[in-house]
C-alpha cells in the first residue's frame, strides 16, 4: 500500500513526465500540495464542502420544516435548547432548520451570480485583450466605467426596477461584479497574444474566434476562477444585505439576509433570531476568503504571502 | 551654447505643458465619459426596465390625472434617444424630479441628509485611517508576529462579516445592555429643534453654537456607527499598507539606509512609510468611497437619517425618483473620488510625473 503510494507520488512527482496527461496531473500535484499545507485554505475548503452537504442533504439534517409555522401559542421566540438549538423564530419556526435550508439560497445565489458574470467578463477581457485598437479601448472603457460605480446602491437601484426577489438579487449582482474579470482576463490576454504557440495557431489558419475560444480563454480561466472565489464573500454579503432590506428573496424564504431583518425588531430581548444567521453568512463568508487566499497562493506562488 | 541651451529647455518645458495639458484633458474626457455612463445606466433602470415608467415614479395609487401629467412631463411620447438627452441636461442641473413621499424636489432632499451620510464617512475614515496605517505598518515589520495574526483576522473578518449584522449586534450590546452609548438616530429629540443647522454636520454645529451636553448627546450617538464604519475601513487600510509596506521593506533603498546606519525607526516611518503613502492615499480615498456607499446598510440599522437612509425608505415606497437620485448622487462622489485618488496618484508619485 505505502509502497503503491510512493511510486504514485514519484509518478506525479517526475521530472520527465512522459505523456501530457502526466504532465497535467503533475502540475495539480503540486499545486494541491501547495494547497494542503496551508491550513487556513484547508479550514476553508473544509467549509465550504460542509456547506455544499449541507445544502444537499438539508432535508436530512433540519429536524423541522423551514417554511411551515410552529405553534404560534406554545413554539414562539423561544430561547435556544435542547430541543430547538439556535431557538424559534416569531413564527414558531426552526430557527436551525431554516439555517439548514438558507444554506441552498446562498449557494444558490453564489453559483448563479459566478455562472453570468465570470463568463461575461472573461469573454469581453480576452476579446478586448486579443482585437486590440479600437475594440479593445471601447470595452475597457465600458468596464472603466462599471467599476467606478457603486456596486450596491447601483445593485439596489437595479432590484427596485425590477422588483424584489432573489433571481432579480442575483441579475443585479451579477451586472455588476463582472467588470474585474474582464480586466484580469483581458491582462491574462495581452502576456499570451504574442506568445509563439498563438502565432503557431494562426498560420494554421485558425480564426481569431477560435483563437480566443480554444486557446487563449482556457489560460486565463484559472486566475478568474482565483478572483471570483476571493468575490464569493462579498457576493453572499451583497445578497444578505439586500435580503436584509427586504429587496431579496421574500418571507417565508430562509434566506439568511432577511432572517436578520425579520429578527431586528426582537433583538433587545431575544437576541438569538438576529444573531444565529449572521453567524452563518460570517462563517460561509470567512471559508470563501481563507479558500480564495489559498488557491491564489497554490497557483501563483509568486503573489503568495503578500 | 548656453543660449541654445535655454532655448532646448524651453522646447522641453513647453513639451511638458503639452503634455500635462493633454493629460488633463484625457482626465476630463474620462469624467465626463464615466458619468454619462451612470446617467446612461440609471436611464435605463429608471425608463427602459420598468413596464411603465410612470406608475414606477407616482406609484399605482396615483390619481389619473396625476399619472396623464407626469407622463406629459416626462415626454415619453418622444424618441428613447429624445428622452435620454433631456434626462441628461436635467440631472446635469441637478433636478432629478419630485419625491413623492416627501413631496420635495429630490435635490432638496438629498441636499437636507447628506450632511448626515458625509460626517459619518468622514469619521469611519478617519477612525480607519489612524489606526489602519500604524497596524499595517507594524505588521508588516513584524511579520508572522503575534501582531501580524491579529492584523490578518481583522481582514478576515472584516471581510467576512455582514456589516448591519455586525451593527444590530454592536446595539445589542453597547447600547441595550451596557449603555455605553446612545441608541438609533442622530440626536435626542430633546436638541433636535435647540440646534441651529448651519453646516449640517451636528458635531460641529453643536460645537459652534457652544451646545455642549448637545454635543456630547451627538457625539454619543454617532460614535458607535461610526466606530463600525471605521472597523471595516481599518480592515482594508491596515491590509494594504501591510502589502505596500512589505513592498518597500524589500528595496535596496531600504538596505542602503540600513548599512548608512540609520535607526530602523527612521527607516520605516521615514523612508519606507513615505513611499508607501503613495498608494495609501488612494487606498484610503477608495476607502472613503466604499463607506459612503456602505453607509446605506448601516443607517438602516442605526435609522440614522442620511442619504443610505434616504434611498433605502425610497425604496420601500417604490419611490423611484427618489432612488435614481440619490444613486447618481452616490455614483457622483464615488466616480469622482475614484479618479481624484487616480489623479493623486499621479501628482504624488515622482516616477509618473517625471515625464
Amino acid at each position: 500500500m505505502t509502497n503503491d503510494a510512493q511510486t504514485w507520488r514519484a509518478w506525479l512527482t517526475s521530472e520527465r513526465p512522459a505523456s501530457r496527461r502526466q504532465a497535467r496531473l503533475g502540475r495539480a500535484y503540486a499545486a494541491w500540495s501547495r494547497f494542503a499545507d496551508n491550513r487556513l485554505a484547508m479550514a476553508g475548503l473544509f467549509i465550504i464542502l460542509a456547506l455544499l452537504l449541507v445544502a444537499a442533504f438539508a432535508d436530512v439534517i433540519a429536524p423541522y420544516s423551514a417554511v411551515t409555522d410552529g405553534d404560534l401559542r406554545t413554539a414562539r421566540l423561544l430561547a435556544p435548547s435542547a430541543e430547538h438549538w439556535f431557538g424559534t423564530d416569531d413564527q414558531g419556526r426552526d430557527i436551525f432548520a431554516r439555517l439548514v435550508h438558507g444554506s441552498r439560497i446562498t449557494l444558490f445565489v453564489v453559483i448563479l451570480v459566478a455562472v453570468i458574470a465570470a463568463p461575461v467578463g472573461l469573454l469581453i477581457g480576452t476579446v478586448a485583450g486579443y482585437a486590440g485598437g479600437w475594440v479593445d479601448a471601447v470595452l475597457m472603457r465600458i468596464t472603466d466605467i462599471f467599476l467606478a460605480f457603486p456596486r450596491l446602491v447601483l445593485a439596489l437601484a437595479f432590484v427596485a426596477a425590477l422588483g424584489p426577489g432573489i433571481v432579480n438579487a442575483v441579475i443585479a449582482i451579477a451586472i455588476t461584479s463582472w467588470p474585474p474579470y474582464a480586466r484580469i482576463a483581458r491582462a491574462e490576454t495581452l502576456t499570451l497574444r504574442h506568445a509563439d504557440y498563438i502565432s503557431a495557431v494562426r498560420l494554421m489558419g485558425a480564426s481569431p474566434a477560435r483563437i480566443v475560444a480554444r486557446h487563449i480563454m482556457p489560460l486565463c480561466v484559472s486566475s478568474v476562477i482565483v478572483r471570483v472565489t476571493l468575490d464569493m464573500a462579498g457576493i453572499i454579503l451583497t445578497a444578505a444585505g439586500l435580503g436584509f432590506l427586504g429587496l431579496g428573496a421574500q418571507p417565508p424564504s430562509p434566506e439568511w439576509g432577511a432572517m436578520i431583518a425579520s429578527g431586528r425588531r426582537f433583538v433587545l430581548d431575544q437576541w438569538w433570531v438576529a444573531a444565529a444567521p449572521g453567524v452563518a453568512i460570517f462563517i460561509v463568508s470567512l471559508g470563501f476568503n481563507l479558500l480564495g487566499d489559498g488557491l491564489r497562493d497554490a497557483l501563483d506562488p509568486k503573489a503568495a504571502g503578500q | 551654447m548656453a543660449l541654445a541651451g535655454s532655448a532646448r529647455a524651453g522646447g522641453r518645458r513647453r513639451a511638458r505643458l503639452r503634455s500635462t495639458a493633454m493629460a488633463i484633458a484625457r482626465f476630463l474626457v474620462v469624467v465626463a465619459l464615466t458619468y454619462l455612463g451612470l446617467l446612461a445606466v440609471t436611464f435605463f433602470i429608471g425608463r427602459v426596465i420598468p413596464v411603465d415608467p410612470v406608475l414606477a415614479i407616482v406609484g399605482d395609487r396615483a390619481p389619473s390625472h396625476v399619472v396623464e401629467r407626469v407622463r406629459e412631463e416626462l415626454g415619453l411620447n418622444l424618441p428613447l434617444y429624445q428622452q435620454f438627452f433631456i434626462y441628461v441636461g436635467k440631472a446635469l442641473t441637478g433636478d432629478f424630479g419630485t419625491s413623492v413621499l416627501t413631496s420635495n424636489p429630490v435635490m432638496t432632499d438629498i441636499r437636507r441628509v447628506f450632511p448626515a451620510t458625509l460626517e459619518l464617512a468622514t469619521l469611519g475614515t478617519l477612525i480607519g485611517a489612524v489606526l489602519g496605517v500604524p497596524l499595517g505598518v507594524l505588521a508588516a515589520v513584524r511579520r508572522g508576529s503575534f501582531l501580524d495574526q491579529v492584523v490578518r483576522v481583522i481582514g478576515l473578518v472584516g471581510y467576512s462579516v455582514p456589516i448591519f449584522w455586525l451593527g444590530l449586534m454592536a446595539l445589542l450590546v453597547f447600547y441595550a445592555r451596557l449603555g455605553w452609548v446612545e441608541g438609533p438616530g442622530r440626536i435626542d429629540v430633546v436638541y433636535e429643534y435647540t440646534v441651529t443647522p448651519v453646516t449640517g454636520i451636528l458635531l460641529l454645529d453643536t460645537a459652534m453654537q457652544g451646545q455642549w451636553e448637545a454635543f456630547r448627546n451627538v457625539f454619543g450617538h454617532l460614535i458607535l456607527p461610526a466606530s463600525l464604519l471605521g472597523y471595516f475601513s481599518m480592515a482594508y487600510i491596515s491590509r494594504m499598507t501591510r502589502s505596500f509596506m512589505l513592498t518597500e521593506l524589500g528595496q535596496e533603498y531600504v538596505v542602503a539606509a540600513r548599512a548608512k546606519g540609520l535607526s530602523e525607526g527612521k527607516i520605516i516611518w521615514r523612508h519606507a512609510l513615505r513611499n508607501a503613502l503613495v498608494p495609501l492615499v488612494t487606498v484610503i480615498a477608495l476607502s472613503y468611497a466604499t463607506l459612503l456607499e456602505g453607509s446605506v446598510l448601516t443607517e438602516t440599522v442605526f435609522s440614522w437619517p442620511g442619504l443610505g437612509l434616504y434611498i433605502t425608505d425610497s425604496l420601500q415606497n417604490a419611490d423611484m425618483n427618489a432612488v435614481l437620485g440619490g444613486t447618481i448622487v452616490v455614483g457622483s462622489v464615488f466616480i469622482g473620488l475614484n479618479l481624484l485618488s487616480d489623479l493623486l496618484y499621479r501628482v504624488l508619485d515622482p516616477r509618473t510625473r517625471a515625464r
